[in-house]
């Protein structure tokens, strides 16, 4: 017995559509949900003023630094490594053994769960290396954990320089390092960018790695060996503890509003891209 | 200053890349001052000779090369020739045109800035003369800081002439500059390369054997790597020695 | 050897050191890991470590066996919901869709990877936890709360991947299918799908992995207990909420039991990892 396949393409048709609404109609619900109940809970004030009582008064400020400065120092130390991976692979060697370790170093360490970074940096970074619960500990950590990323997307980006503009440098006298400079980098740079930004919504939303590491406290960091406080890691605890609903559904606001325009930057600059080389 | 008459000794040369050999034992004398016109059919190693000239196909995965090729009496191929001064030395100009995604000015100031040339005067200087030689000042004095991609597919090969010029090269290698061209702007690149053998030794690769015949002092005939006969292009187009390049030339083969 | 062609050994010499960056510390994890965790596993007996149903610390009682048939529950179930609806949503995006429809959704998707993780774990206990408690009965925090929520976390590792895998058929499987008169869907699922298959397969682990790999959404929902779960309605705990929960407090070989569990699910992720790597490379090379 079989349907008229007309019949059992529309009937598939629906099937398949019904489902991928419903997945978008989460995704929206969950937009929404968090924006309704958090908005109300969002102003100036408590964007800019130090969380008061545990969190249960006062507003996020010092965890908005936190999640701002290790981010920063994230992208940092990562941004080099990334791109001078990349470069290495595209631009110094034809591919090899040594390309295909390097490579599956890479991508071993992308499938790597946050837990495990979160272990390991409070055994290294934390314990053994002896910087404590800390900005640094929490930065060396994010930095791995966003690596591979900047790796992937820089070589796509020099990757798609042509190669035509390699010979153009070359045969007006440029050496390798001249070429990867003044040819290669500035056109592969929004392709880069997109990476690292790409790398900074994730590091945002980042938690179990960053406890571990960077620790929970509120007070604004001062030091590099400082402990501080996330805005996804303020968020957990307020919720956990039932400290604080309005203030919890605030800082999530903050986050997914924070994420959006990440997304948003990373479309926008990518379109550029696409055009430019199209 | 270099007195020989000769500014290119190929002897004996042949190209490899991998097990392919791509240049079967070349000998071919590249007179200073004149314009030494290349044809052949595809894959006859025409290309593969102009980068071995400037060296560019060290760049390939497993180039081999035997032989010798000597520019002012030394081989150009030994270990402790620096390959970059060599390249500014023999500009060379590609079959597409490929201007950088910048201004017509730093296409122009490319090669010199990576040269190390800093002063603006300078680089001012060496732009408006190199452009005035390439044919193309002219054209586009008044918008030197647009971005070069906006340029037609003529003026754009002038400005990769130019750009070459601004290293002032002793050479100028062409491979297949018109073809893709308008007869208006080949016609313009073939006025300028006239003016500028008086200054220059070119080399010109082309696909085109009317080009040659147009332009070209003496003429080369290549096929499948190996250079079959070499002279006058006067001879070679109504008495060539070999049947292979009579062959060629009236069209049985190409 | 002049100046220039020196100075070029030197750049060339500290990028290889560079790259090697990532092998480096995925070395030192690697060494770091088992370290710590091994140590603890030989001493009680590995079999003793993975099938023993006790998990009592201040007692020196180290079974992992609730948290690991934890995870594999919570795991499965998320495959459960994440398969069918990310194969429906990348089916849909290369398939039946036009470019606007696409233009639209492709970045909803893409959102819907960037939520934090900690914020899908919220939304399970504010608003589905407490609907299965009322519905179904039970705590509500449980292996079916677990499950729905990690299966909407793994969609956009499905589908991103199997929309690359299924874009990289040629256009000429169809065009033949078509041209024989079958429909777009008969298409679909008797010419592209099986052609897409290692792609779709290598999504599918990938996904698996992330499931097994999460942690902070999971403790939220999960209920957290030290048992073998008995129905989908029954609280559970994983293997990661096991190390996330109890490394804040955890001392001498309580916590190197804690880097132990670590060590499992390390080597669970490596193997499932490879065998992705090795599916779809076996595409490439098939396809050729």
């Amino acid at each position: 017995m079989s349907l008229d396949p007309r019949l059992s393409q529309r009937i598939a048709k629906t099937l398949l559509w019904a489902m991928t609404v419903l997945t978008v109609a989460v995704l929206v619900f969950i937009i929404f949900f968090i924006l309704r109940k958090g908005l109300p809970a969002l102003s100036l004030e408590f964007l800019t003023k130090n969380p008061v009582d545990m969190g249960k008064g006062g507003g996020i400020f010092s965890t908005v630094i936190g999640t701002i400065v290790l981010t920063a120092l994230a992208i940092l130390i990562a941004t080099p490594l990334g791109v001078g991976t990349a470069i290495y692979l595209t631009e110094y060697t034809w591919e090899n053994a040594v390309t295909r370790v390097i490579r599956f170093g890479a991508e071993c360490l992308a499938g790597i769960p946050s837990i495990i970074f979160g272990l390991f940096g409070f055994i290294l970074f934390v314990t053994k290396l002896g910087f404590g619960w800390s900005i640094l500990s929490g930065g060396l950590t994010l930095a791995f954990m966003i690596l591979p990323t900047i790796i992937r997307t820089s070589e796509e980006a020099i990757k798609s320089v042509p190669a035509a503009y390699r010979q153009v440098s070359f045969s007006l006298g440029g050496t390798k390092w001249q070429t990867v400079t003044r040819v290669v980098l500035p056109s592969a740079l929004p392709g880069i960018v997109t990476g690292i930004i790409l790398s900074v919504g994730r590091s945002i939303g980042e938690t179990a790695a960053v406890i571990f590491t960077a620790g929970s406290a509120l007070r604004l960091p001062t030091s590099l060996f400082s402990s501080t406080r996330t805005m996804a890691v303020h968020f957990y605890i307020l919720a956990r503890e039932g400290i604080s609903m309005s203030r919890a559904y605030g800082t999530a606001a903050v986050l997914i509003i924070a994420i959006m325009a990440v997304n948003i930057a990373t479309y926008c600059l990518m379109n550029k891209f696409i055009k430019k080389y199209s | 200053m270099p007195t020989d008459p000769v500014a290119i000794r190929v002897i004996r040369f042949s190209q490899f890349y991998g097990d392919e050999q791509t240049l079967i034992n070349l000998d071919l004398d590249v007179f200073r001052n004149e314009i030494l016109g290349v044809i052949g059919p595809a894959r006859s190693g025409k290309s593969t000779f102009l980068c071995a000239l400037n060296r560019l196909n060290d760049l390939v995965r497993g180039s081999r090369v035997e032989g010798r090729i000597e520019i002012d009496g030394r081989n150009i191929y030994d270990p402790d020739v620096d390959v970059v001064e060599l390249r500014r030395k023999l500009g060379t100009v590609f079959a597409t045109p490929i201007p950088l995604p910048r201004s017509i000015f730093e296409n122009t100031a490319f090669g010199p800035r990576m040269a190390g040339v800093r002063d603006e005067v300078e680089l001012d200087e060496i732009v408006r003369d190199s452009l005035e030689k390439g044919g193309l000042y002219e054209e586009v004095k008044d918008r030197l800081d647009t971005s070069a991609l906006k340029l037609s597919g003529g003026q754009q090969q002038r400005l990769c002439l130019a750009r070459i010029l601004a290293l002032k090269p002793e050479f100028i290698l062409l491979d297949e500059p018109t073809s893709g061209l308008d007869p208006i702007s080949t016609m313009k690149i073939e006025d300028s390369l006239r003016k500028l053998k008086k200054e220059y030794t070119i080399v010109l690769v082309t696909n085109n054997t009317k080009q040659a015949a147009r332009v070209a002092d003496r003429t080369a005939f290549f096929l499948n790597g190996e250079l079959i006969e070499v002279g006058p292009t006067v001879r070679i187009f109504t008495a060539p020695a070999d049947k292979r390049t009579d062959d060629y030339l009236r069209g049985r083969f190409g | 050897m002049n100046r220039l062609e020196r100075k070029d050994r030197l750049v060339r010499l500290t990028l290889l050191v560079v790259a090697f960056s990532a092998v480096s510390i995925l070395a030192v994890i690697t060494v770091f890991m088992f370290e710590q965790g091994t140590p603890v596993m030989f001493k009680y007996g590995l079999k003793n470590f993975l099938a023993g149903s006790d998990w009592y610390p201040s007692e020196k009682s180290f079974g992992l066996w609730p948290m690991i048939v934890g995870s594999i529950y919570v795991t499965f179930g998320a495959m459960v919901i994440g398969v069918p609806f990310g194969l429906a949503c990348a089916i849909v995006l290369t398939e039946f869709s036009s470019k606007h429809v696409r233009r639209v959704i492709k970045p909803m998707i893409e959102l819907l990877a960037g939520i934090p993780s900690v914020v899908y774990g919220f939304m399970g206990v504010v608003i589905l936890v407490p609907f299965i408690r009322q519905t179904f009965g039970g705590p509500g925090l449980s292996v079916l709360a677990a499950s729905i929520i990690l299966g909407i976390m793994i969609l956009p590792t499905i589908i991103s991947i199997s929309v690359d895998s299924i874009r990289a058929i040629s256009p000429a499987y169809r065009e033949g299918s078509i041209a024989l008169g079958a429909t777009k869907w008969q298409t679909v699922r008797m010419v592209v799908l099986p052609a897409a298959r290692s792609g779709i397969i290598a999504s599918i682990i990938l996904g698996m992995g992330r499931a097994i790999g999460e942690t902070m959404a999971v403790i939220m929902i999960a209920g957290n207990a030290v048992s073998v779960p008995r129905s989908i309605l029954s609280p559970v705990r994983t293997l990661t909420s096991n190390i996330a929960l109890e490394m804040g407090y955890a001392a001498g070989e309580h916590r190197q039991a804690l880097f132990a569990t670590g060590v499992i699910l390390f080597i669970i992720i490596m193997v499932l990892n490879t065998v992705a790597n090795v599916t779809s490379s076996r595409r490439n090379r098939v396809k050729g």
